[in-house]
Parts: C-alpha cells; structure tokens; sequence
C-alpha cells in the first residue's frame, strides 16, 4: 500500500487495571467501518483516543500518516457526532451548524450561505432559525450530520449516532451519512450496536472485546462467521455442535 | 388523609399560628407607624435619611457587583477543574462563612485585614506606607465579598456542571477557544443563576447588620439598619428609628418584588466532581490561570477561618472557661436559643399541617387565604428584618431597660421568626411526603387525633423536625440583630459578650469567645446539615441564612 493509511493505531494503549485497553489497527481512505462489541468493551474510549479527548498511555496514532498524539482536538482533522447531545440547546440551529465552520462564530455572507446549503442537503431547509428542542431526534441528528457536512474534515468519528431512533429512521439517516461522507470524502469509524446497521452501511468491522480488537475483518459474511467465540458471544448465539 | 375532626383542627391551629405570627409582626409595625405619624420631617433629618439610603444601596450594590463578578470566573474556573485534589473539601469551605454567625467572621477579617492584620503587613513589605483600612466601604465590602462570594459560586456552578458531557466534546472538537466558549456556551448555562444570586446577595447585603455595625460604623458608613439601632441605643430618637425602618421595609419590599420576577435558584453545590472530564481545556502550565484564581478564592475565604482559630486557640481559653460571665452568658444564649427553636419548629410544623389540610387547590376563598397566608408567613419575616422589627417591640416596652422576661420573650420570638422560612422549607415537604406513605394507613387503623400525631407523625418526622430545630438554636445562637437593641446587664448572650469584649479592645478574650462560639454554631450546623443530608437533597438544599 503506497497511500498511507487514513487512521492508524499502533499499539494505542489506555488506562490500566479492568478498564485498560491496547488497539492496533488502520484504515484506508473512503472506508467505512463499523465498531461492534458489548458494552463496556471500549469501543467509544477508542473513538475518544481518535479524537483526542484522551490521551494513550503508549502508543502512536496516526491521521493520513501524520502522528497527531501531541496534537489537540480541533487541529486532527476530526469531526464527531454523538448520540445525543450534539446541539447547544440554547443556540439556534443555524448557530449549531455555523460554529462547524468557525468555532468563534465569525461568519461572512458566503459563511450563512454555505450553512443554508448544509440544511438543505440534510433535508431542512428553512430550519436554521428553529431551537434544537422544537426539533424531534432524528432531525437534530440531521444537524448534527450537516454541522459535519460543513466542516469536510477527513475523518468522521459517530459514536452510536442512530441508536433511539428506530428502524426505518435510522436507515434513512445512515443513507443520508453515506452519502455526506462520499461527498466530504471522508473516512468513518462507526460505533453501533446493530449488526444490520453494520451490514448495511461498512465495508469493513472491527469487534471490541474487553478492551482489546478480537476481530479486525470485512464485513462481507461476517456475521455468518462462526470462528470467532468473541463473536458468537456478541450475538448471543449458541456454540455450533 | 386527615379526618374531619383532624382538618378542622389542623385550620383552627393554622389560624391560631398565622395570628401570632400576625401579631409578632404587625404589633411593631403599627406602633412603628403610628409614632412615625406623630414625628415630623426636619429639614436636616431628610438629608440624613437620603445619605442613610443611599449608602445602604451603594454598599449593597457594589458588594453585589464584585461578589457576582468574581463568583463567575471561579466558577467556571471550578467547572474547568472537575477532579483536582481538595475540590469538594474547597466547594464545602465555601458553604462556612454563610453557616458562622457574622460576628465570629467579622473578628477573621479584622485579623486578615484589618491594621495589624496579614494583608497590611504584607503590604508593608513591599514599602506601602499608609495602611489599609478595614472600617469604612472597603471593609464592608471584603466582608460582604467574603460571605457572599463563595455562596454565589455554588448557586453558578450547578448549571455548568449540569451541561452534558457531549459540549465539551463538541466544543473541543470545533476548537471553540475561551472566548467564544464563554460567550456562546458557559455564559448561556450562568447567566439564570448569576441574576438570582446576585438579587439574593443584594437582599442579603441590603439588610446585613452585624458586619455594618463591627467594619462600617460612623456617619460616612451606616446602613438603615444600623441607624435604626443607633437611633434607638444612643440618641433615643424613636421617629428616626421609624422613619428608618419605613424606608427598610420599602426597600427589603421593592428587593423582595424584583426577586419574584428573576427565580430564584436553589440547588446551592450540588456539585458531582469529577463526573465530566473536560477535553476543550488545556493541562500543563496553561492550567495556570484557573489554578491562581481557585486558589486565591480559597485563600480569601479559609484565611479569616483560620485566623478565628489561630487567633482563638492563642487566647487563654482556660480562664475564659471559669469565667462565670462565659458560662451565664452561655446559658443565656442556650436558653434563647432552644426557647427560639421551639418556637419556630411548632409555628412552622402547626402552619404545615393547615396548609396541608387546605389541600391543591383550595376548596373555597377562606382556605385558599388560609394557604396563601401561611406560605407567605415565612417571607413576611424577611420582609421585616430582624433590627425593624426589634424596633417595634423596643417601642412599645419603652425600651425594656430594667425588664427582664419581656425582653427576654421578644428576643426569642424575632430569632424564632427568622428562622421560620428555614425550618419551613425543610418540614414541608417531609411531611407531605409522610402523609402520602402513612395517611391511609393510620385512617384504615383507626388511628386519628393527638394518637395519630404522638404516635404517628411526629415520629415519622423527627429527622426533618430535629434538623430545623437544630438550624434554628444555631441561628439564634449567632444572632447580634435582636440583642443589640435588648441586651443589658442582665440580658448577656454570647454574641453580645462578645461585641462587648470587642468594644472594650478586649482583643485576646474576644478571640477566645469567637473560637468557642463559631466552633458550637458549625458543630450545630454540620450536625443540622447530616440529618438534612439523609432527608434528600430536593428538601434540604438552598437554604440561605439571612
């Protein structure tokens, strides 16, 4: 592989004692990956070490080949969308959305233009003056999607994005996020607990058991897999006889 | 579930109780008025009053200003900080000075502040020659800062610390700096609780006594309540006393009506401490900046504690021990004390009962007045401040010297009455929550009557009744407000004993006294703030000693 590789883990190492956790691994460019595992196993401390709420103990990690430990959050390149969360509630949506483009909020006309765009391609257009809580779930999180639609960063971290907001909204939405990402470009690194969402949506998975990655594979036929007791677990299915 | 009999009797003492209250508040005012009508308006007189208003209003203002404008960045500051070492031990010092009686304080700030104190010394060292000076403005102002200052950091904190997790994460992955962070998120979360506190700190420093009366004092630094007892202790003039106290109760009214209109919050340091981890702030040296500001708010409010202490235990407290005008005086100030809670707690429990008899919403015109009455009764007493309505009743004994039981009485009952909106809050949803569990239960038993209140509802709430007495006798015993306008030779509190010592430049005795008398009010309110603790915080948390 010439091109280097859009997020790697080498040897990432957090905490110590029950909640310590090592990953290694990496990520091509334009993938989409899900992050699966029980609770508790470490799959959002890996996205936090990503973006740099934490800080690894040992261990490199590296955006598009560049080592970004020393580096704070915002400078990573890194945008991130969480379950809940995501909108100051006291700030309208506009705002939301304008302080992807400038953490300061100093927006020129071509600024509100490009946040009125964001709107429009997530589907609501004419929303931008609305409070988040006039809003239902799955439209704040189509904020939340178009706040990362204008700041186009090369790594898109969702931290169970679409958990709470049932079936059919929450295949639509993960539409909407493919699609935001083939336009951004952007690489992603999925938390979930839905293996049809990770079916749906990733071309590759990685299972998080105890802190540790106890599969690191293509999502294709994954799930039909029976080699993996991590995974059998995961699901909850019975030993083969 | 009352029955029949038990509601009307629960209104009947419901009644009984607002009456005295009624009458322990509008006997002074009436006599206050009707002398006032008596006394004309000199010329000079009006030029007084008017300087008397204003520096009341400028002090408390300004006390307010800085206290508020300070208690926001150490808040967020303190936000900013969620796990460092000594955080609760430091939120918890700050809830000390409201709990120590203003006197026992006021003895800290002359140690730290005052002429001799560790701030001018220091100041010395750096070659500034003219001291500063504690008495006047800038000592009432420290003092207030002092009080009120950390009280407002823990009404701000709160609505940070309950912002969730997800900002901050958000904030430092948009890079938001200080700045804007401030401005488009922390201010946002401050902004309710800052206009409340600060509209509490102003009521609070708008009626401050005790602290006028020890730092501010000559003509150029007194407050309306400190010339209302000037008015009545040194030049006997009752229609300047009445005059004073008609612009008090305006002024406390017109605080007491804005308050209506900012809410008030109420969860004072109800802090988690380390549950979020802020990813926007910066570690290392850049940490700096926070670390100065918790410290020096700490060192500014513990210094004067620990002065009280150092300063007491260096007294000679074995001779203060067997001294007999101690011990009569500590008798005294017991006796007033537990006569004051009694009070207090049966007012408070007999008005809880009728309103809850009346029941939501009232069945008819006279229950909801009964209602309305008894829940307005606990601020009608901040309304009145202790010093106005000590003036009153000062009128009307003619100024008590030489009496001993009728004094004594209105000592108890304006000390009982200012801790009535306190022992109020605690009671009353204790016991709603007692008569939800128990209600049906006794009535199916049969159990009704005084059966049902000795065997039932009394034992049921006696951990939120023996916190409100508890916080009542430790009220009473730091109260300087009724007992500078009745003590006498006869009438010796702690308080007063030590005022006294502190008139007479009795300094190392005066030290003794503070030590002993601040270490039984935290005692007390520590031991009120455990049981308050086991009740839940919803009905315990946000009280505010006047």
């Amino acid at each position: 592989m010439t091109q280097a590789a859009a997020i790697e883990f080498d040897h990432v190492a957090y905490g110590v004692g029950d909640l310590s956790a090592e990953f290694s691994f990496s990520r091509a460019p334009g993938s989409v990956t899900a992050i699966l595992g029980p609770s508790g196993a470490g799959k959002s401390t890996l996205l936090n070490l990503a973006a740099g709420f934490l800080a690894p103990r040992t261990g490199r990690i590296l955006i598009n080949g560049k080592p970004v430990n020393d580096l704070p959050p915002p400078e990573r390149g890194v945008s991130m969308v969480f379950q809940d969360n995501n909108l100051f509630a006291h700030l309208d949506i506009r705002t939301n959305i304008g302080l992807g483009l400038d953490p300061a909020l100093r927006l020129d006309a071509g600024g509100w233009r490009q946040v009125e765009t964001a709107l429009d391609r997530v589907g609501l257009a004419g929303f931008g003056k609305r409070q988040p809580a006039s809003l239902s779930g799955g439209e704040r999180q189509r904020v939340a999607l178009a706040r990362a639609f204008v700041r186009r960063r090369p790594l898109l971290l969702l931290d169970e994005p679409f958990d709470g907001l049932g079936p059919g909204l929450a295949a639509d939405m993960l539409g909407l996020m493919l699609e935001i990402r083939a336009e951004v470009g952007a690489t992603v690194l999925m938390v979930t607990h839905d293996p049809d969402e990770a079916r749906a949506a990733a071309d590759q998975i990685l299972l998080v058991s105890k802190g540790q990655i106890a599969a690191d594979a293509a999502a294709a036929g994954f799930f039909e897999r029976h080699d993996l007791p991590e995974l059998e677990a995961y699901l909850g299915r019975r030993p083969q006889p | 579930m009352l029955t029949r009999s038990e509601h009307r009797a629960s209104r009947a003492v419901g009644v009984a109780a607002l009456v005295l209250i009624g009458l322990a508040l509008a006997a002074p005012v009436s006599v206050l008025v009707s002398q006032g009508a008596g006394s004309g308006l000199a010329g000079t007189q009006g030029d007084y009053l008017l300087r008397i208003t204003r520096f009341t209003l400028l002090q408390a203002g300004l006390s307010t200003l800085l206290s508020v404008a300070l208690a926001v960045p150490l808040a967020r500051s303190l936000a900013r900080r969620p796990s460092f070492k000594g955080r609760r031990w430091l939120i918890n010092l700050f809830a000390v000075p409201l709990a120590l009686p203003p006197l026992v304080a006021a003895l800290g700030l002359l140690e730290v502040w005052g002429r001799n104190g560790v701030a001018n010394n220091g100041l010395a060292l750096f070659g500034l020659e003219t001291p500063f000076s504690i008495y006047g403005l800038s000592g009432i102002l420290i003092a207030h800062v002092f009080f009120n200052m950390p009280l407002a950091a823990r009404l701000i904190l709160p609505g940070l610390e309950r912002l969730p997790p997800e900002y901050w994460k958000t904030a430092a992955n948009l890079g938001m700096g200080g700045l804007s962070l401030f401005r488009l998120v922390e201010w946002p979360a401050m902004r309710r609780s800052a206009g409340g506190a600060a509209g509490l700190v102003f009521m609070l420093c708008a009626t401050s006594f005790t602290l006028v009366l020890v730092l501010g004092g000559g003509p150029a630094a007194t407050t309306l309540e400190v010339a209302i007892y000037q008015a009545l202790r040194f030049d006997f003039d009752p229609g300047r006393a009445v005059l004073l106290s008609a612009i008090q109760i305006g002024l406390t009214l017109a605080v007491m009506l804005g308050l209506r209109l900012i809410s008030l919050p109420t969860e004072a340091g109800d802090t988690k401490g380390g549950a979020t981890d802020r990813p926007d702030v910066a570690r290392g040296w850049r940490a700096l900046p926070d670390a100065l500001l918790i410290a020096a708010a700490g060192a500014f409010v513990g210094a004067p504690l620990v002065a009280v202490i150092v300063s007491g235990l260096a007294a000679d407290l074995g001779r203060l021990l067997s001294d007999a005008q101690f011990w009569r005086a500590a008798g005294t100030s017991l006796m007033i004390g537990l006569a004051a809670a009694t009070v207090s707690v049966s007012l408070a429990g007999l008005m809880v009962r009728a309103r809850y008899s009346v029941g939501e919403p009232p069945a008819s015109v006279w229950l909801s007045l009964l209602s309305g009455l008894s829940a307005a009764a606990g601020s009608l007493t901040l309304l009145v401040p202790p010093v106005v309505l000590g003036a009153g009743w000062f009128l009307m004994l003619g100024g008590g010297a030489g009496q001993l039981l009728a004094p004594l009485s209105v000592i108890v009952l304006i000390n009982a009455l200012m801790a009535l909106p306190f022992v109020i809050r605690v009671i009353e949803p204790a016991h709603a929550s007692a008569m939800e569990r128990n209600g049906r239960l006794a009535l199916s038993l049969g159990i009704t009557g005084f059966n049902r209140i000795r065997q039932i509802d009394i034992p049921a709430m006696l951990a939120p009744l023996a916190t409100g007495f508890v916080f009542a006798v430790a009220l009473s015993l730091g109260d300087l407000g009724a007992i500078a306008l009745f003590g006498s030779d006869r009438i010796v509190t702690l308080p007063w004993l030590l005022y006294q010592k502190l008139g007479s430049y009795r300094t190392a005795d005066a030290a003794g006294l503070a030590l002993l008398l601040g270490a039984a009010t935290m005692v007390l309110m520590i031991i009120a703030d455990r049981l308050g603790a086991r009740l839940g915080p919803a009905s315990w948390a946000g009280r505010h000693q006047p």
